[in-house]
C-alpha cells in the first residue's frame, strides 16, 4: 500500500511512474529501487505488492514475453500481454499460494502506434484505462487526474501531470517514498525520463 | 358537576388555563433542554457496550450502524473562507439520505461542518450554538471562533473513549481574529489552519484542492475550486454524493451559494471541459 504506482496515457505515449523506496516493515532497505520490468521493445510493467512475489511474478512474465518474441520473431502487443498476464494471475489466484501482486502495464502498439494502459490488481481484475494508480496514490491522484487529464495530451504535459501528482503525494502522504522513477513508452521504445525528485513541497 | 361543566364550557382559547402549575411543569419537561445529562444503558461499562454494538470494523454484523462517510472542506483565502460539503448520509452500505445539511449555521457569522456520526455532530453543534448564544448574552459581544472551537474541543475531550465520532470544522470571521478556521475531532484534536478536508472523501478533495489552492484566489475562483473538489470526491468516494452545499464566509457574515445536485454538474464538467476522461459518454458502444 505505501508503494506508489502511476500511469498516464496521452496522444502518442504511455508514462509509468513507480516509487523508488523498497520498504520492509519500518525500514527503507533501498532508496533507488526500480519496480518496473520491460516485457518487450514497447511494453513496460510496473508492480507492487508482497515482498518476493512481486519480482518473481514480474520476471516470470518478462521471461515468457521474451521467449515468445524469440520463438516467433514478433512481439506480443500490449493488449495481448495484458490478457496473458491476467490469465497467469487468475490461475495463480486459484492455487494454494497465489501471487499477491498489483500491476500497471503500459505500452504502445507496434503497428498502430496506439498507446494503452492496463490496470491489474492481485484479484486479476483487468481494466484498460486512460490513467491509473495503485495503493494510497489512488486516493490522492485519481481525483487530480480526473480533473487535469485529457486523452490527447503531449509527453511534456504528461510529465507535468506526474509532477502535479508527486507534489500532492509529497504534501499529504505521511511516508517518504523516496521519489519516482519515470519511464516513457513511445513508438521508438522505452526510455527513462529525468524527473526532479528533490523539489521541496511546502505543506499548508 | 358545576366545576366539570365550567371546565368544558369555556371557549377554546381559555382551555389552556385549566392546567395546574404541576401540569405545566410536566409539559415543559417533556421536551428536555440540550444538556449533558444522558440516560445510560443499564450495563456495567456503557462505553465498552456501545463499542461492541457499533464498531463496524471489528464486527461487521454489529447491530447499530452509525451514519458515517462524508466529504467536507473549508479553506481560508484572501476573500474570506469557503466552506463546502456533500450531502450523503450512509449507514453501512445503505444510503440513508441524499439531502443532508452538513453545514450547520451556528449564528450569522459562524459555521460548523459535519463529518462522522450524524447524530453526534448535529447534537453537539446545536449545543455549541447554544453555548455561543449564552456567551453573547453574558458578555454582550460575539464569541471568537477560537473560543467557540475550544468549547467544542473541550467538550468532546471530556467524552474521549466513550464512542463519540465527529470531525468538524468551525469557520467564522470576527473583528478580533479576521477570518478564522479550526479543525476539531472526537479524539480531542483542535487545529487552526488554512485548509482542511474531512471525511471518507477527504483525500480526493485534497488532491484537487491542493493543486490549485493559492491565498490570492478571487472569490469566484475559490467558490469554483471548492465545489469542484467536492465533485471530485463524490465521483470517487462511494460514501459521498448527493448535493454540493457551498458557503462563503466574509466580514459581513456568511453567504450561502446554493445546494446543487452533483449529477448535472458532473456531466456539464465532463462534456464541456473534457474532464473525467475515464468515464464514457458513448452509451451506444
Amino acid at each position: 500500500m505505501p508503494e506508489v504506482l502511476l500511469g498516464i496515457t496521452g496522444k502518442d505515449f504511455t508514462l509509468i511512474a513507480a516509487s523508488k523506496a523498497a520498504m520492509r516493515g519500518a525500514t527503507i532497505l533501498k532508496a533507488a529501487d526500480d519496480k518496473t520490468r520491460q516485457l518487450n521493445k514497447h511494453t513496460l510493467m510496473a508492480f507492487s505488492g508482497e515482498a518476493g512475489d512481486t519480482v518473481q511474478f514480474a520476471e516470470y512474465i518478462q521471461a515468457n514475453a521474451q521467449l515468445y518474441s524469440m520463438r516467433n520473431e514478433t512481439d506480443l502487443s500490449p493488449s495481448a500481454l495484458a490478457h496473458f498476464v491476467r490469465g497467469e494471475l487468475a490461475s495463480s489466484l486459484r492455487s494454494r499460494k497465489p501471487y499477491n501482486v498489483n500491476l500497471l502495464l503500459g505500452g504502445v502498439d507496434p503497428i498502430t502506434h496506439q498507446p494503452s494502459l492496463y490496470w491489474l490488481d492481485y484479484l486479476a481484475s483487468l481494466a484498460p484505462v486512460p490513467y491509473a494508480a495503485h495503493g494510497y496514490a489512488q486516493y490522492y491522484c485519481l481525483s487530480l487526474l480526473d480533473k487535469h487529464h485529457q486523452p490527447d495530451i503531449t509527453l511534456e504535459r504528461g510529465m507535468e501531470l506526474l509532477t502535479l501528482c508527486a507534489d500532492e503525494l509529497k504534501r499529504r502522504l505521511p511516508i517518504d517514498f523516496k521519489g519516482l522513477i519515470v519511464k516513457a513508452v513511445t513508438k521508438d521504445g522505452i526510455k527513462e525520463m529525468p524527473f526532479d525528485n528533490d523539489k521541496v513541497v511546502k505543506g499548508t | 358537576m358545576d366545576t366539570l361543566v365550567a371546565r368544558y364550557s369555556r371557549p377554546t382559547y381559555q382551555q389552556n388555563e385549566v392546567f395546574s402549575e404541576q401540569d405545566q411543569q410536566d409539559f415543559t419537561d417533556v421536551v428536555p433542554p440540550l444538556s449533558l445529562k444522558f440516560a445510560m444503558p443499564p450495563v456495567a461499562h456503557p462505553s465498552a457496550w456501545l463499542r461492541a454494538a457499533t464498531d463496524d470494523r471489528s464486527n461487521p454484523s454489529c447491530p447499530i450502524k452509525i451514519a458515517h462517510g462524508t466529504t467536507t472542506l473549508a479553506f481560508r483565502f484572501q476573500g474570506g473562507i469557503i466552506v463546502a460539503t456533500d450531502s450523503r448520509a450512509t449507514a453501512g452500505n445503505w444510503i440513508a439520505s441524499q439531502t443532508v445539511k452538513k453545514v450547520i449555521e451556528i449564528n450569522s457569522d459562524l459555521l460548523g461542518t459535519m463529518a462522522g456520526g450524524a447524530a453526534d455532530c448535529q447534537y453537539w453543534l446545536a449545543w455549541l450554538g447554544m453555548q455561543c448564544r449564552l456567551h453573547e448574552l453574558r458578555h454582550k459581544r460575539r464569541i471568537s471562533v477560537a473560543a467557540a472551537s475550544k468549547i467544542l474541543a473541550n467538550l468532546v475531550y471530556q467524552y474521549k473513549g466513550m464512542g463519540l465520532s465527529m470531525g468538524t470544522m468551525c469557520a467564522g470571521v470576527t473583528k478580533e481574529e479576521g477570518p478564522a478556521l479550526y479543525y476539531i475531532d472526537s479524539d480531542g484534536t483542535r487545529l487552526a489552519g488554512d485548509l482542511f478536508c474531512v471525511g471518507s472523501g477527504q483525500t480526493f478533495a485534497y488532491g484537487v484542492l491542493d493543486a490549485e489552492y493559492r491565498w490570492d484566489l478571487t472569490t469566484e475562483e475559490a467558490l469554483e475550486l471548492g465545489s469542484r473538489s467536492i465533485l471530485a470526491a463524490t465521483h470517487r468516494d462511494a460514501y459521498s454524493g448527493g448535493f454540493i452545499n457551498l458557503y462563503h464566509v466574509k466580514e459581513s457574515g456568511w453567504e450561502k451559494h446554493g445546494f446543487t445536485d452533483t449529477n448535472p454538474v458532473f456531466w456539464k464538467t465532463k462534456l464541456e471541459k473534457g474532464e473525467f476522461s475515464n468515464v464514457t459518454s458513448n452509451f451506444a458502444e
